[in-house]
């Protein structure tokens, strides 16, 4: 197929270093406590140490507009299919541009697809299951079988543990803007020390703001340092957004937002 | 005096249509509940779902949110927007568990002076049921206790 290669990881990236197609390899290395973290690799050598296995679930997409990144070069990036949607959903989103960079689409670790083109990304996800964690389903659907007043109570109870670090924003390849509605103080629109009521809007104000953007990748979750699934929230929106406009985020480079697009027609019955 | 419960209710109107409609309510002598605080936007389309928290943050107990009906928006489509966000808003605030009963959607053009007193009205009963937002006060007027701070 036009693009696409296939062959060992890190041979792939060495090679894409030596020929200097790419001067920057953003992938998985072996971290502490036998996890795996983010590496950033810019030297033949280093790519040794590049892995990818079962642990290698973070989105990598969050990395590729950052400017500490950016200013390094071209990147390659290890791309598991949360990072694919993140990099599609960027593209869709003008935040960058085709060929720009070259994800290295991983399964496991020996069967590596070098994607040069948006298009060759968007083909391999076409081909990918893109269904939500079955953990995340159960969890979906208990709280969609609640009471309200069992609703408040869950969130508020773990939105109590919430200490407003704003790792949810950082992780979240969708979150790029360079000024926060939370870092502007004139007006302060959500408190800044962590309490029941600013948690609760600093949440509101994430899922609104993602609302027919996520890619429900649940980064955001797993990167919560308190264990909230504050995943769920974003991904519930996307799921009534897929209900009601029939819209499947971050598989095209020419999908729209669906909180910027409406339909003469759209169905609403709460409006008298 | 009486100790009946009044509700504080924040009427989001757009400039073009609710505005004026309220006005025409005013100029036409139909009497409505003088709970609801009327702030004027240019259009739904600018009505931040973060006002509306603000408005709840703030001690109201009810919320308002009207403007021009489908086609009739004096920027063509602001109306079309907010109703997608609203939509959505609804949703995520039922998610969380927030009541979404007391967030009043209405469409009132500038003729409809009675309708505009109709949905304040109804809005104003509606709250007096459902009584003092009791769990955003709750969160709002948070206590800070030292035995939070345990580890």
């Amino acid at each position: 197929m036009g693009g696409r290669k296939m062959g060992n990881l890190n041979e792939i990236a060495a090679h894409l270093l030596q020929n200097d197609d790419v001067q920057l390899i953003i992938g998985y290395g072996e971290g502490s406590a036998g996890r795996v973290r983010p590496l950033f690799v810019s030297n033949k050598k280093a790519t040794e140490k590049l892995l990818f296995d079962s642990r290698c679930t973070q989105n990598l997409a969050s990395y590729l507009y950052k400017k500490e990144i950016t200013c390094l070069g071209k990147p390659a990036i290890v791309a598991n299919i949360r990072t694919l949607r993140g990099i599609i959903r960027l593209a869709a989103e003008h935040q960058l541009e085709d060929e720009t960079i070259i994800a290295l689409a991983v399964s496991t670790g020996d069967d590596v697809k070098e994607l040069r083109r948006l298009e060759d990304m968007e083909q391999y996800l076409s081909e990918a299951d893109l269904q939500l964690k079955k953990e995340d389903k159960a969890l979906l659907d208990k709280l969609n079988a609640m009471t309200i007043a069992d609703r408040w109570a869950f969130w508020q109870q773990e939105m109590a543990h919430c200490i407003k670090c704003y790792a949810c924003r950082q992780a979240c390849p969708l979150c790029y803007c360079t000024q926060c509605t939370v870092e502007i103080n004139q007006p302060q629109w959500i408190p800044v020390a962590s309490s029941k009521l600013g948690n609760m809007e600093w949440h509101i104000m994430r899922s609104m703001h993602l609302a027919g953007r996520c890619i429900e990748c649940g980064q955001c979750g797993e990167a919560c340092p308190a264990n909230i699934p504050i995943h769920l929230l974003p991904i519930r929106l996307a799921e009534e957004i897929r209900e009601l406009y029939g819209s499947v985020t971050g598989i095209s480079k020419r999908e729209s937002c669906e909180m910027s697009s409406f339909q003469p027609d759209d169905k609403e019955k709460f409006i008298t | 005096m009486t100790n009946e419960f009044e509700p504080k209710i924040v009427a989001f109107v757009c400039n073009w249509c609710t505005y004026a409609g309220a006005d025409l309510t005013g100029t036409s002598r139909i009497k409505y509940s003088p709970n609801v605080k009327i702030i004027r936007f240019p259009c739904t389309g600018r009505i931040d779902f973060m006002l509306l928290l603000k408005a709840f943050s703030n001690g109201a107990d009810g919320v308002i949110v009207s403007g021009c009906h489908p086609n009739d928006c004096h920027y063509t489509s602001g109306n079309f927007h907010a109703r997608r966000r609203w939509i959505t808003f609804r949703v995520l605030l039922d998610f969380m568990g927030i009541d979404i009963n007391r967030i009043v959607f209405a469409w009132v053009s500038a003729a409809e002076g009675a309708k505009w007193a109709e949905v304040v009205n109804s809005t104003v009963n509606k709250i007096k049921e459902l009584g003092p937002y009791e769990n955003y006060r709750e969160i709002i007027n948070e206590v800070w206790e030292e035995e939070k701070w345990e580890i």
